[in-house]
């Protein structure tokens, strides 16, 4: 069981308050990932939850029993940093039985965790190495496997692919993924791509210094977005935010659309303006159009599919009214 | 970045060490303030009541006080001034690709370990002696007649010996500040069409200045207390009393607690003078 | 940088620098040498360097005669009675200010430094006077607790520098991992810092060894370690270079090579981590 409570936490370095007083529930099973722009605070929030940090005020229950005041190693949660944190002078067997000797678990049941875990995460043939020795992949699978031994109540992932190059990440984020399919043990995970947060999570916190800006499975983001921040930071590429007279004749401050919902002609349409830089995928084309009736920022359009444009053409654009995105001028969803 | 629990804990494991060096820095620094307005004599009828400034008057008046500041500013400068440029010439040949990099590194090195008595005795009997030290036979082989180093020329001699102790540590800590200097801007120096002796002065030279800085202040604070270097080949004769020597004789030969004991003071405001600009520089690096 | 570098550049260079290596260690070399002549080639004029009839008699004599063993194995004790005594108390403090900083490490870490700049001279008195007080004078003991007192800001501060570099997140995880204080101390932290740790050793083994105000000035007949040893040959009698050469090697061989292991950690040690 791994359900984790947060009730009015908060958390100040002095006299920096990072966190404001910030509720939330994460239930048992449940893959939530804390997504932000760095230094939102998500990471302190992670760490807070481990224990590693003392929070200000607040409370925070694991199971329905109050956690605050425990020590990291008494809340049953295994985390995976971004480091990885392996210890460099211990084997890949020996990182991976550390907590359980400190658990004193018996040998034989350590060892049979170890087989086991080695073999879920093809650590086998490597588990008499130094974790110098390694790549980064396999370094971090090590520490995934140092976590999945101690059978914790719940996972803490802090930005645990963001020292992967890119190809490698994408494989990684799978493994977890169906690592999480197979446990079904709460997984907390932090991260500042919006891709990972989006692929991953059943449900995503989207913060912005300190503050919970939305919470909503990855689809309710999408589709509905709270406020401008939101509907900026979840999609990729990102949502075109159109001020001034095409917001207003929407009765908005601000419009929403997202590039994917605009539609291009070369013949007719609602606006007019000029290709700066057109990106050919082959899947994809993307189209970066200053409209200057529009403002200054040009407008990010993405094509299905391969379309014979360039750099000066004049094209026509429409965006599609019913997802259109309209804020209020506090920014918020209209 | 911790909790309560491993922050009292910390407290806890620093406070031996800061208590101990509080107290080897307060204790005898407040003795020394005291003795040095007393008249205190330990051989001569102990403490004599309190005297005002009196030690410090007597202590900058007397005939030997100017002496020992100059002898101190020979030698500190002196040894500045060799240490640091053939520092830098060193640095600079032991950065050259070559065979046997590391052991010459080992054998310039070596002077630095040896302790300073052995420095000291080898010097002033093997190589400075007038009759059998080698420079004599050097001499008397090109027909010129020996020198009586260390009794008409201490100071340069003392300046010869400690240059030979410190010249090492110059060197490994340029060394270490050339190596660290980026082979790209170099090449990019040479792309822009610098001369050697350019590249030397407006690259290499800037880029040790901050090493440099350091090397002058750590040997200034070092060399301003040199005592057996003195102590075992003049002992503070032939005009090579440093102030250092000259605090050290009043204190333990001629038992003037309270005039030592303002000199000390002396002695401690001047240090503290050259160890500002080096915290400088360590608290900025901590910062970075 | 590179480049192809000449074959003739590389001649000129490895010359230039043995040549000047050589000159600089040539002191050293010669006191080596002159300690296994007699006293009569020792001052042979014109001096001989190789060409001589090798012979251990100095090495014999000094044993027998100035009871070296006793000052030798002063120096050891003092030395590594300082040395551990330091560790025992910077490596705590160290670890402290390098894994728990408050706002106030930083000026701790330089007040330390600072203690370390007081000149010894200026408070040379006082300390004489406690000895005396306390009856530590000429007692290896005073001189363990004085070497141990001047050498601890550099302890604390080069196992800082060494600790600053093994990441938070590694005790994090012990933490997580469920490991207590002690047994982060005793599993990890130690493990990972016994290069530094060791190099700190030695370092300050050889500043110690090499010690020569308090050791001179503290000390008689009962404590003297082998700086005091040497000295007592800066007013002798007949000839005595090949003895004082014989003892000379003696009290610095072990240093010498100890010295040559340290020299990567001199650097960061003597300058506060200023220069790496």
């Amino acid at each position: 069981m791994g359900r984790i409570t947060l009730e009015k936490v908060t958390k100040s370095f002095g006299e920096v308050n990072v966190i404001p007083p910030l509720d939330l529930e994460i239930n048992d099973g449940e893959f939530v990932v804390f997504v932000g722009p760095s230094g939102c605070g998500k990471s302190t929030l992670l760490r807070l939850i481990a224990g590693l940090e003392d929070v200000t005020s607040g409370a925070i229950s694991i199971d329905g029993t109050d956690a605050t005041g425990l020590a990291p190693a008494q809340r049953g949660l295994a985390m995976v940093f971004q480091s990885y944190a392996l210890y460099p002078h211990m084997s890949v067997r020996k990182n991976i039985a550390f907590p359980m000797k400190m658990a004193k678990i018996p040998e034989d049941e350590q060892k049979r965790r170890i087989d086991a875990a080695a073999k879920a995460l093809n650590l086998t043939d490597y588990l008499d190495r130094r974790p110098g020795q390694l790549s980064g992949g396999q370094r971090q699978r090590v520490a995934i496997g140092r976590a999945i031994v101690r059978e914790p109540q719940a996972f803490l992932f802090d930005e645990p692919l963001s020292n992967l190059d890119a190809a490698l990440r994408v494989g990684m984020r799978l493994e977890i993924m169906e690592l999480h399919e197979r446990l079904a043990t709460t997984m907390i995970y932090v991260t500042h791509d919006q891709v990972e947060a989006m692929t991953m999570a059943d449900k995503i916190v989207v913060l912005r210094a300190g503050h919970i800006e939305q919470v909503g499975s990855p689809l309710d983001l999408y589709h509905s977005p709270r406020n401008e921040f939101v509907a900026g930071f979840i999609g990729s590429p990102k949502m075109n935010l159109i001020k001034g007279e095409a917001a207003q004749s929407h009765n908005a401050a601000t419009i929403g659309v997202r590039p994917e919902h605009i539609a291009v002609s070369t013949t007719e349409g609602l606006w007019q303006g000029t290709i700066s830089v057109s990106e050919h995928l082959g899947s994809d084309t993307f189209l970066h159009v200053h409209e200057h009736g529009l403002g200054d920022e040009p407008l990010t359009v993405r094509v299905g599919g391969e379309i014979p444009v360039k750099h000066g053409d004049r094209i026509w654009m429409t965006p599609d009214q019913e997802r259109m995105h309209r804020f209020d001028k506090n920014g918020l969803r209209m | 970045m911790a909790t309560q629990h491993s922050r009292s804990a910390a407290r806890m494991m620093l406070a031996p060490a800061v208590i101990l060096l509080l107290g080897w820095m307060l204790v005898p620094l407040i003795m020394t303030l005291l003795f040095s307005f007393k008249r205190y004599l330990p051989l001569r009828g102990g403490d004599l009541g309190w005297t005002g400034f009196d030690n410090y008057v007597r202590f900058v008046t007397s005939s030997a006080f100017w002496p020992s500041v100059q002898a101190t500013l020979v030698i500190v400068l002196g040894t500045l001034l060799i240490t640091v440029v053939f520092g830098v010439l060193l640095g600079i040949l032991l950065n050259q690709p070559m065979w046997g990099q590391g052991v010459v590194r080992i054998l310039v090195i070596a002077p630095f370990f040896v302790m300073p008595t052995v420095t000291a005795l080898v010097w002033k009997n093997m190589f400075m002696d007038p009759v059998n030290g080698l420079f004599a036979h050097l001499w008397k082989f090109f027909g010129a007649a020996p020198v009586e180093w260390i009794s008409d020329a201490s100071l340069f001699s003392i300046v010869l010996i400690v240059s030979w102790q410190w010249l090492p540590f110059a060197t490994l800590i340029l060394l270490t500040a050339i190596q660290s200097l980026d082979g790209e801007q170099l090449e990019a120096s040479e792309m822009d069409g610098a001369p050697v002796l350019k590249r030397f002065y407006y690259i290499i030279l800037p880029h040790l200045g901050r090493a440099i800085t350091i090397v002058i202040l750590i040997e200034t604070i070092f060399l301003l207390s040199i005592f057996a270097e003195i102590f075992v080949t003049t002992g503070g004769a032939f005009g090579s009393r440093t102030l250092t020597y000259l605090i050290f004789q009043r204190v333990l030969e001629s038992q003037n607690v309270g005039l030592g004991s303002a000199g000390g003071v002396y002695a401690i405001i001047l240090a503290n003078i050259v160890a500002i600009f080096l915290m400088r520089i360590v608290g900025k690096n901590l910062d970075a | 940088m590179a480049r192809a570098v000449t074959q003739k550049r590389k001649i000129i260079n490895t010359a230039a620098a043995w040549a000047v290596g050589l000159l600089i260690f040539f002191p050293i070399l010669w006191t080596i040498l002159t300690s296994f002549k007699t006293e009569a080639t020792a001052v042979a004029d014109p001096p001989v360097f190789l060409a001589f009839d090798w012979t251990l008699a100095n090495y014999h004599d000094v044993l027998e005669r100035s009871n070296y063993a006793r000052f030798l194995w002063n120096s050891i004790f003092i030395a590594g009675g300082s040395t551990i005594l330091g560790l025992i108390v910077g490596i705590p403090a160290a670890w402290s200010m390098a894994f728990v900083p408050s706002n106030k490490t930083k000026d701790i870490l330089l007040w330390m430094l600072s203690t370390k700049m007081l000149p010894a001279v200026g408070v040379l008195y006082p300390i004489y006077l406690i000895f005396i007080k306390l009856g530590l004078l000429d007692s290896r003991t005073g001189l363990i607790i004085v070497l141990m007192l001047m050498n601890l800001p550099i302890i604390v501060w080069m196992l800082y520098t060494y600790f600053k570099e093994i990441p938070g997140e590694i005790l994090e995880a012990g933490r997580m991992d469920g490991a207590g204080l002690k047994d982060e101390i005793l599993f990890i932290l130690t493990p990972m810092a016994v290069p530094g740790i060791a190099s700190t050793m030695l370092l300050n083994f050889i500043l110690a060894w090499n010690e020569a105000f308090w050791t001179l000035n503290l000390t008689a007949a009962k404590a003297a370690p082998l700086t005091a040893f040497i000295a007592s040959y800066s007013s002798p009698e007949g000839l005595f270079f090949a003895k004082l050469s014989a003892a000379s090697t003696m009290a610095i061989a072990p240093i010498l090579i100890l010295g040559w292991f340290s020299q990567k950690q001199l650097v960061s040690g003597l300058t506060f981590g200023a220069v790496k």
